[in-house]
């Protein structure tokens, strides 16, 4: 059987002379038909099955919250008086009712940067000093510590944030005011103002992400292959350099999807930032000064006591800010995708 | 340019297990030292106590002295980063830098050493794939991927990377254990020309390459699973394989044991 299947197959590899030399790597043999086609174990079935499923499950979950989103949504943004886009204010309970995205979602997005700015290398360095720096029995105690960091539930964040972290931001706040003010975002209108800004959602979301990317930082870290750092190592590196041309190169893919694990979760954040913010109409770029909001906190501070009109407005925030994470996750895709030939999955 | 290299009296350690006992030999500079032995005698650890890569295994540590010329590599205030740069290292598994380009591979160890200028750079980085054997198939592709090379290229490629540095001694672990015949043909004929210009130690399993490819060749062994591995002798490769002086060395070579 496998001798008459292989035989015709091999003559054909036999080209020619004047075509060329013969293609070496054409396998000539198949692999004889299996014998039990059709006969499938059930084990394999059953686990083909249950993976499958669960990838179209999420697929319809996600497929049912945009369509959720949307449906509700269209309605109250037709009915919007004002333009969804660039209204400051929020009166979807008003007659007529006036509302807009356009200092939430910026809030939303400084307020993530900011988190973002300060979480991310601080995250990039505790993940370094525990996966290369720290000895193994300090890097244990650590690691579990910045675990606990995680288990901390978001109101907790917040009440420590309005009763601790923003009395005591004022004088940084000032003193950003008084010596950075020409970079414009650290101009405060009033600076002797209790700093419910922003800049204080920021510092405060940093704290929340920090030990998520941390987390998934460390355990990429981790995963460098000896022989890559070895190979650093043998031309005379020195331990900051064996990371900064293997440990961090390959682990740059994972720090970003770390960071995007981070950013959704600062996105999305409610109770921290409704504890913290004094939510205001106003749009501005001065991140010290008090006001602005974030879609999440809008959400959380007005959806109890809104009319349904209200209700599916702030459902038509809610679809917003699904997009912006929507935006983010792609753009970090792009990234991750752009050296993927050099992103050493294939050594 | 190329260095003697004298050992003595060196052990080294996992922890409190003792690998490698009492080891002392002279490898002479611009030549093939091989060395050869049973699995586990300690060949590579003892490979890697010369460019003071075995301590950075957790736990690890090592006695006595390694003399290159008249510089000894264990004194107190000498820098094992600056070891290792004066003793390069070639791995059994090719591991160029997966996320670098055949060029930044091996401008790797240049640009570690401070060399900034594009046309410095430029001039060495051919001078070592040349050195290499790789110059031909690599120069219409140097920013591809170091790892997008078959697996011989790559082991070339780590080579010249090594050798972009211009250490003193070259140290070589199985370099191609991982290898087909033809890439390691490749290898040993290059082993055959970087030795007009470095001290080459190689360690190898396969005693028709050390035969092959060297001037003089050790032997280790240990007395038992668990005991320390033991240098039992060196000599020209010839004598070690027509005539050693150890009976030990003799049954190894002939297949009777190992």
């Amino acid at each position: 059987m496998e001798i008459s299947r292989s035989a015709p197959t091999q003559a054909k590899a036999v080209v020619p002379p004047e075509s060329g030399p013969p293609n070496l790597r054409q396998t000539p043999v198949e692999p004889p038909a299996p014998q039990n086609k059709g006969k499938v174990r059930l084990g394999d079935r059953l686990f083909s099955g249950a993976s499958r499923g669960s990838g179209i499950l999420l697929l319809v979950i996600m497929a049912a919250i945009a369509a959720f989103l949307t449906y509700r949504a269209v309605g109250a943004i037709a009915d919007d008086h004002g333009n969804f886009l660039t209204t400051k204010e929020w009166n979807a309970n008003a007659t007529p009712p006036v509302f807009g995205i356009a200092v939430l979602a910026t809030g939303t997005v400084i307020s993530a940067v900011i988190a973002m700015v300060i979480a991310v290398p601080i995250a990039v360095g505790v993940a370094l000093f525990i996966s290369h720096y720290a000895p193994r029995k300090l890097a244990q105690p650590l690691a579990y510590l910045v675990d606990l960091l995680a288990a901390v539930p978001s109101i907790v964040y917040g009440l420590w944030g309005a009763l601790f972290l923003v009395p005591h931001l004022q004088g940084t706040t000032q003193w950003l005011d008084s010596f950075f003010a020409w970079t414009y975002v650290f101009d405060a209108s009033q600076p002797e103002v209790t700093p419910r800004s922003l800049f204080t959602v920021g510092i405060l979301l940093a704290i929340m992400i920090l030990p998520i990317v941390t987390n998934v930082s460390r355990e990429v870290f981790l995963q460098v292959p000896r022989m890559h750092e070895e190979a650093a190592l043998a031309l005379g590196a020195t331990r900051w350099e064996v990371i900064r041309i293997s440990v961090l190169p390959f682990g740059r893919s994972g720090v970003i999807s770390a960071s995007m694990l981070g950013l959704g979760r600062a996105l999305g954040e409610t109770m921290a930032v409704a504890t913290v913010l004094s939510p205001s109409a106003i749009l501005s770029l001065h991140i010290l000064d008090p006001g602005g909001g974030t879609i999440a906190q809008n959400i959380a501070s007005g959806f109890g006591e809104a009319s349904p009109f209200g209700r599916d407005a702030l459902i038509a925030s809610g679809l917003v800010l699904f997009v912006i994470t929507l935006v983010v996750n792609g753009a970090a895709r792009l990234i991750i995708a752009r050296r993927k030939e050099y992103s050493g999955a294939n050594a | 340019m190329a260095k003697r290299i004298d050992v003595s009296g060196l052990s080294a350690y996992y922890g409190s297990a003792k690998a490698i006992e009492d080891i002392s030999m002279t490898v002479e500079p611009r030549s093939v030292t091989a060395f050869i032995g049973p699995s586990g005698c300690g060949k590579s650890t003892f490979l890697r106590t010369l460019n003071r890569m075995h301590e950075v295994i957790p736990n690890a540590h090592v006695e006595g002295k390694v003399m290159l010329d008249d510089e000894n590599l264990y004194a107190s205030g000498v820098d094992p980063v600056a070891v290792r740069r004066t003793v390069g290292m070639v791995f059994q598994r090719p591991n160029p830098f997966p996320t670098m380009s055949i060029y930044d591979n091996v401008a790797a160890g240049l640009k570690l050493n401070g060399m900034r200028r594009k046309g410095d750079l430029d001039t060495l980085v051919e001078k070592s794939l040349k050195g290499a054997n790789l110059w031909n198939e690599v120069k219409d592709r140097l920013n591809k991927p170091g790892a997008g090379l078959s697996g011989g290229q790559q082991q070339r490629l780590c080579i010249a990377r090594a050798i972009a540095v211009e250490p003193q001694v070259l140290l070589m672990d199985e370099p191609c254990s991982a290898l087909d015949p033809i890439s390691t043909l490749a290898i040993e004929d290059l082993i055959g020309e970087l030795k007009e210009r470095f001290t080459i130690v190689i360690v190898t399993h396969n005693m028709q390459q050390a035969a092959r490819v060297s001037d003089r060749t050790a032997f280790f062994n240990l007395a038992a699973v668990g005991q320390p591995g033991r240098l039992i002798e060196i000599d020209e490769t010839e004598r070690i394989f027509s005539n050693p002086s150890v009976q030990a060395t003799e049954d190894y070579i002939s297949g009777r044991f190992g």
